[in-house]
């Protein structure tokens, strides 16, 4: 990594990638350290000034990006487009122009059919402010999505942020052709809180970390199927995930559909009398479930591959 | 109206809809003697995982059995089952997989009409009535993102002040005005007259063939940047290579 001097300030500028952690990086540090270095071209950049126009009413601040970045960059010198959320806005929520941002990708990858999309997921949902455009935007980004997968494009997700991947955003991911999660990246339809504001505490402890980490955080999902591949939280391991993963992307079919309707079913079979996530992965066989919270990345990839093969023809 | 009234009107030729645990499976009769599919969500019943997979599975069937038989969706439903273990089993994949399911028909030649005759929510919305390649709604709908009381837990605003604000945008308060507005709804039905002639009138019609929600919402003043951002983005990619 090169720095730069400043001509007027004798201060070296921080590099643009300061830490390996996904968790830790920026959206856009997340996009730079993933592709081929300064591949990136940015559509409808911070320069252009495309704000939320609803935020102001409710006296929020705007982010020149609204918190959603797209382009085009390459990996190993293949193009690849990108859209990367940011956790840190608004929790990485689907606004207007958030979302409109993801649609137009999506639009073009379906017409290209040429280039895979990765969606770097970092997102609490739909942006309550503008509810409304937030929820329809997710829905057309989930008829682009498909659409693009129709027409062969493989579309990976990667999901490892600050916000994880909640509501909305669960539901694009569970669209995607395929997954790479992190021990940080909880993937969850209705959040901690959510649930236990709507059922009460007895229902879900929001507060208690380990019970939220076991039910949506990263593990459990790639034990139950529900991601392909557990990525360790640095930036290389999800650059690794998403080269293997762009190569095992067909096309969905209804044959893909109804093996995804059994695998689902298969899986209610299965733990659906299960009251937590250590009974799960007790039935699935593992010996000392409550270790597996803390067991290292690579103690855990190797469990998790001899529990259950990822699948890469149901969903 | 009831879901009673509603199948009355809609299939007067007849139908074989079967109301179970709040979910609705069957198939009715058009003025046109063709038959339609029909699946839904009664009684403002959440969507679990078993929901969703029982919902997906007759989309299924109905693209198995061949053909180009359209599918009504009917909603009334509550929002996603919010639940430990609708979380632990991994509700988004089942919410996902029947958005998926009901778009792949639509792509196979089955014409998806979602009709919002209740209330809807959230993760169900988008997984059911948003999937569908034409939502229809009959007046009364009650759709929402989160309801105002939760809305204002979450953005620590009063109930008043966001009623206040709802007045001057379509764009966050629950209700099927506001989400007409930004585009989700294509036609709201006429309750008063057969809504057997309004569902063949809507499936007469040529579908179209690019999601044009974004410019509904334009042209209704709901969503103001949503289609020119995206015509964009969609531009400079294409522009790119």
């Amino acid at each position: 990594m090169s720095t730069v001097t400043l001509d007027n300030a004798k201060v070296e500028r921080q590099p643009l990638v300061s830490t390996d952690s996904w968790y830790e990086a920026s959206a856009r540090q997340r996009v730079e350290g993933l592709l081929d270095a300064n591949s990136f071209v940015e559509f409808i950049g911070p320069e252009m000034r495309e704000i939320s126009p609803h935020l102001a009413l409710f006296d929020l601040p705007e982010q020149f990006d609204d918190g959603m970045v797209v382009g085009l960059g390459r990996i190993d010198g293949a193009p690849v487009l990108v859209a990367a959320q940011e956790g840190r806005f608004m929790g990485g929520a689907f606004g207007e122009v958030h979302g409109a941002k993801l649609k137009g990708l999506l639009r073009a990858a379906r017409d290209m059919a040429s280039m895979p999309v990765l969606i770097l997921f970092d997102t609490g949902g739909v942006r309550l402010q503008e509810a409304n455009a937030g929820e329809l935007a997710i829905a057309e980004i989930m008829r682009a999505l498909m659409e693009a997968r129709f027409a062969g494009v493989p579309v990976v997700g990667l999901v490892g942020g600050r916000s994880g991947c909640y509501g909305g955003g669960g539901l694009i991911a569970g669209s995607c052709s395929a997954l790479a999660v992190s021990e940080q990246g909880r993937i969850s339809v209705s959040g901690p809180e959510v649930i236990e504001t709507n059922r009460g505490v007895e229902e879900f402890d929001s507060k208690d970390r380990a019970l939220v980490w076991r039910t949506m955080g990263g593990k459990h999902r790639r034990l139950i199927g529900g991601a392909e591949v557990f990525a360790d939280d640095t930036i290389e391991s999800f650059r690794n995930a998403a080269r293997y993963l762009i190569e095992l992307a067909p096309a969905p079919t209804l044959d893909t559909l109804e093996a995804e309707q059994a695998r689902l079913a298969q899986r209610i079979h299965d733990f659906g009398d299960c009251a937590d996530a250590l009974d799960i992965w007790r039935s699935l066989g593992a010996s000392e479930p409550e270790t597996i919270p803390a067991l290292s990345y690579e103690a855990f990839v190797a469990l998790a591959d001899r529990l259950q093969e990822p699948r890469h023809d149901a969903r | 109206m009831t879901l009673d009234e509603i199948l009355a009107s809609l299939f007067p030729a007849g139908h074989d809809v079967v109301r179970e645990r709040g979910l609705i499976a069957g198939q009715g009769r058009l003025p046109d003697g063709g038959a339609i599919a029909v699946i839904g969500v009664e009684g403002q019943t959440p969507v679990g995982v078993e929901e969703a997979a029982q919902l997906a599975g007759n989309v299924i069937e109905v693209i198995k059995s061949g053909g180009n038989e359209p599918i009504l969706v009917l909603i009334d439903s509550g929002s996603q089952r919010m639940s430990k273990r609708d979380e632990l089993l991994g509700i988004n994949e089942f919410l996902a997989h029947l958005a998926k399911c009901l778009i792949l028909a639509d792509k196979l030649g089955h014409r998806t009409v979602g009709l919002l005759y209740g209330h809807t929510a959230a993760g169900a919305f988008i997984a059911t009535a948003l999937a569908t390649r034409t939502l229809l709604a009959l007046p009364g709908a009650e759709p929402a993102v989160m309801d105002l009381p939760s809305m204002s837990r979450v953005t620590k605003l009063s109930i008043d002040v966001l009623e206040e604000k709802a007045k001057s945008t379509p764009v966050f308060a629950p209700g099927l005005d506001n989400l007409f507005q930004t585009g989700a709804v294509a036609v709201t039905l006429d309750p008063a007259s057969s809504l057997a002639d309004q569902l063949q009138a809507q499936l007469s019609r040529p579908a179209e063939r690019d999601d044009n929600r974004d410019q509904l919402g334009a042209e209704r003043n709901g969503r103001p940047k949503a289609a020119d951002i995206a015509r964009r983005v969609y531009e400079l990619a294409r522009a790119s290579v």
